[in-house]
């Protein structure tokens, strides 16, 4: 799956224009504890949070995320969205619960991450 | 072996806004050297856990990058306040984040824990009231 396609099967709004649809998603997955998603984050992740601030987009791009999922119609604040840009990494807004997003990724057969030990 | 490259980032206590970005350009420097994306993900969890701590934790330090033949060496040095327990603090889930960090998303015991778990050789000192040091290489294989 790749942004283009996660964005039909989400129908989430993407914030980041400029970075690429082609970009491949690898796994799934929704936390809002920014130091546990540094520990089991992936690359190509699409990665559902609450968090709005500039850190998101931080560890998204040293983790090579492929997109951060923002869900609820939760705004994401405007210098994270600059920070984005500059980093080349995809935000999408979605009205949808982090739940039914979930649901939504699973259910078109994207994975989540493998357990660790 | 001789040291072929060596950065120094400054790092400000409570500067969350610009937190990552000393990691951020560690990680472009050493793709740009050729790194490999392995070993690349593990030094930028490390880095970044390591910034963290320093704008969490600290009153302040540095980061340096040392990049040799063989290792790269990530050396975050502050100027306090020191930890008291250091078993207590290497703990997974033990915190002393603040209200502010933890809103962030921070604090949840892992950063520690995490850099030892990245990093192929790990060493923390201590002093209350003199500072930290924590040392992390990582081997460059092939």
């Amino acid at each position: 799956m790749n942004i283009r396609e996660l964005i039909e099967l989400t129908g989430a709004r993407n914030m980041v224009p400029e970075a690429s649809l082609e970009t491949e998603v690898t796994c799934g997955y929704t936390c809002d504890l920014l130091s546990w998603v540094m520990a089991h984050g992936r690359a190509g992740m699409a990665w559902i949070t609450v968090q709005t601030h500039m850190n998101v987009i931080a560890v998204a791009s040293l983790m090579e995320m492929a997109a951060v999922i923002v869900p609820e119609g939760i705004e994401m604040e405007g210098p994270t969205l600059e920070k984005a840009r500059e980093e080349g990494i995809c935000v999408l807004q979605s009205d949808k619960t982090a739940f039914e997003l979930c649901a939504l990724m699973a259910q078109s057969g994207l994975p989540g991450t493998p357990r660790e030990g | 072996m001789a040291v072929l490259m060596e950065k120094k980032f400054p790092v400000e206590a409570g500067a969350y806004e610009s937190a990552g970005e000393a990691s951020t350009t560690i990680k472009r420097t050493l793709k740009q050297l050729g790194v490999s994306a392995d070993v690349l993900r593990h030094v930028s969890v490390a880095c970044y856990e390591v910034e963290l701590n320093l704008v969490i934790h600290s009153d302040g330090g540095v980061l340096t990058l040392q990049v040799e033949p063989d290792k790269v060496t990530l050396i975050s040095k502050d100027v306090g306040p020191g930890i008291p327990d250091i078993d207590k603090a290497m703990t997974e889930g033990y915190s002393t984040a603040n209200e502010e960090a933890r809103t962030l998303g921070f604090g949840a015991g892992m950063g520690l824990p995490n850099m030892k778990r990245n990093a192929t050789e790990f060493d923390i000192q201590s002093e209350v009231g003199v500072g930290t040091t924590i040392t992390m290489s990582f081997a460059l294989k092939g």
